[in-house]
């Protein structure tokens, strides 16, 4: 019997077959799917959240977000102290946007007790809630940046980021957890020549956003890791619950600063930037562009800010001022009960939201008529972004988890309560 | 809310306007879902943002009757609006259906509620701790559950199949 005609059965011979091992190369390999964990602290994941991701050779099988490690019991621990003793808890929130989430909060108190504010304190606010936005935008971006291998755009976001801080520390005496924020008004008023500093920090960041722009936007690493990548389209990110620069992405134009204007956002004039596709790319420029309207928005309000009060001049909400509490009985009186008992704000109900720098940030009240709440619910933004993940990256290739991470921000502060 | 109690008159038990000027709705539990998805799906309406889910311990209040109630947050991108659904339910039974067919973002929300109130969803896939450790017992943000209560450290869960590299383990 002859072989001729049937060459394929002969063994293959290695001295002359460039594929002769190739059978034996593949019997090797892993084919099982792989388990692994990312977290609780990974450097590539922005706050402590622990991924069980299960892989398929590179592409992600399933993924699941365990949250929870930075849980304090914010809620439990509002209902258990005093109205104005919940800022500093509000701070630690999110505490690059802390004088948002503060400010927040008050806008849901006041609402409850029917207070309108003085218009200083509105602009205050306003101030304070951009320089925070702009804050939170920076760190997201340049985290981004350096994820993406960037370090220089890094660099340059901490510069203008160290600048804000500066400024915010000259304002509030603190440069992160601010606890700026009274009920009825603001703390205390803007400080000799702080306007003249700002503008000029505003300057230089400015500079500092070109610069990050022209070494992130057109880098073809960082488009190719993030164009594409981490898609949400507008029905979905509706549906998960999506706000703020997540949800502008997608090339849905809401922002609560333009739908139901709160303190004096009317006035001013600005663009709300949105995407169009929903992707890491788009969620970067959105929050690139939206840093340049808060730069805009800073400018306005500090050129227009009216003279006058800070704060209600009523005993039963704001504290009285130091000579009164020194000098006469009401005002010792006043001091004390306000400290001892709390504001007393009437009972009932209220859900009121602002656009937080990361979306809609919602407070559900409930008062029974006491000195403390009796009932706190945040609606962080960060939780709905961060449910929708195992949506965004199932099926898609482990490296596009490390930008959607990125973009979509999520604060474990809020996450997690 | 017009139109809901037009359309779904059985569903709605009771409607106000709090202090503020928002406009709640009272619903009964067994006809949230239709409610829900009337809202959801309705052309003139489309509460489509899902916003947050959370619930309220009655128990030092007056009226405790039925001890929780659910609160539900929607907003429609079309009217500007937000709508407050509220479901009443009791402690012997905290069962609501679940929402998780009709808004996927219902799902995280509806774990937090259970993780700290005990309230159950029927119909929700995986309903199970999200911030909380499994081990935990009760539920914290329930009024009687005291504020210094301290939970005992459980060991470290043993993990099955997990392979460690070949590093110094068997080496002794």
């Amino acid at each position: 019997m002859s072989d001729h005609g049937k060459p394929q059965t002969e063994a293959p011979n290695p001295d002359t077959d460039a594929y002769a091992h190739e059978s034996e190369l593949e019997s090797h390999l892993q084919t099982k799917r792989m388990v692994i964990n990312m977290g609780p602290s990974h450097p590539a994941t922005h706050g402590t959240v622990r991924l069980k991701v299960e892989l398929e050779g590179e592409t992600i099988v399933k993924i699941d977000p365990e949250i929870g490690f930075l849980h304090r019991g914010f809620q439990k621990s509002c209902e258990n102290v005093t109205w104005t003793q919940c800022l500093p808890y509000t701070d630690r929130l999110n505490y690059l946007s802390s004088m948002m989430n503060n400010f927040g909060f008050l806008n849901a108190v006041e609402k409850l007790i029917g207070l309108e504010i003085p218009e200083r304190a509105q602009y205050i606010r306003v101030i304070g809630s951009e320089l925070h936005r702009l804050q939170d935008h920076l760190t997201c971006v340049g985290a981004t940046g350096l994820e993406m291998g960037g370090f220089a755009p890094f660099l340059f976001a901490m510069e203008f980021r160290e600048l804000i801080h500066d400024r915010v520390a000259e304002l509030t005496g603190a440069r992160l957890t601010t606890s700026f924020g009274r009920v009825g008004g603001i703390n205390r008023d803007l400080p000799e020549g702080w306007i003249p500093k700002v503008h000029k920090s505003l300057d230089r960041g400015l500079e500092l956003i070109d610069e990050m722009d022209a070494l992130l936007t057109r880098n073809r690493i960082f488009v190719d890791r993030t164009k594409g990548t981490g898609v949400i389209n507008a029905e979905d990110a509706i549906d998960f619950g999506y706000t703020g620069p997540a949800l502008r992405a997608c090339g849905v134009n809401y922002d609560i600063r333009k739908a139901k204007p709160y303190w004096v956002y009317d006035r001013f004039d600005f663009k709300v930037p949105v995407g169009e596709h929903g992707d890491n790319y788009d969620r970067y420029l959105v929050r690139l562009e939206e840093m340049r309207q808060s730069v805009l928005i800073l400018r306005q309000a500090m050129d227009t800010i009216p003279a006058g009060p800070i704060i209600v001049d009523d005993w039963r909400i704001a504290l009285p001022p130091k000579p009164e509490v020194y000098g006469t009985i009401e005002g010792v009186m006043s001091h004390f009960k306000l400290v001892m008992e709390g504001i007393q704000v009437p009972a009932g109900e209220v859900y009121d939201a602002t656009e937080a720098s990361n979306g809609e940030l919602g407070w559900y009240i409930v008062s029974d008529g006491g000195g403390r709440p009796y009932k706190v619910h945040v609606r962080a933004p960060g939780f709905p972004v961060l449910a929708a993940v195992p949506h965004i990256i199932e099926g898609k290739m482990l490296a596009d988890l490390i930008p959607t991470f990125d973009t979509i921000n999520m604060i474990g502060g809020e996450v997690e309560q | 809310m017009d139109r809901v109690s037009a359309q779904l008159p059985e569903a709605v038990a009771d409607r106000y306007v709090d202090r503020t000027g928002g406009a709640w709705a009272v619903i009964h539990a067994d006809s949230l879902p239709k409610v829900a998805a009337f809202l959801k799906n309705d052309p003139e309406l489309e509460f489509k943002l899902f916003g947050s889910i959370d619930a309220v311990d009655r128990l030092h209040l007056a009226e405790c009757d039925p001890r929780f109630e659910v609160v539900y947050f929607l907003y429609s991108l079309k009217r500007n609006e937000h709508v407050r659904l509220k479901v009443r339910v009791s402690e012997s039974t905290p069962v609501v259906p679940s929402l998780t067919s009709l808004f996927r973002g219902a799902n995280w929300w509806e774990r937090l509620t259970f993780d700290f109130y005990g309230i159950r969803f029927d119909g929700h896939p995986d309903l199970r701790r999200i911030l909380l450790y499994e081990e935990f017992q009760g539920y914290p943000l329930r009024k009687d559950y005291a504020l210094r209560d301290r939970q005992p450290l459980i060991p470290e869960r043993p993990i099955k199949d997990i392979f460690r590299g070949p590093g110094t383990s068997g080496i002794s």
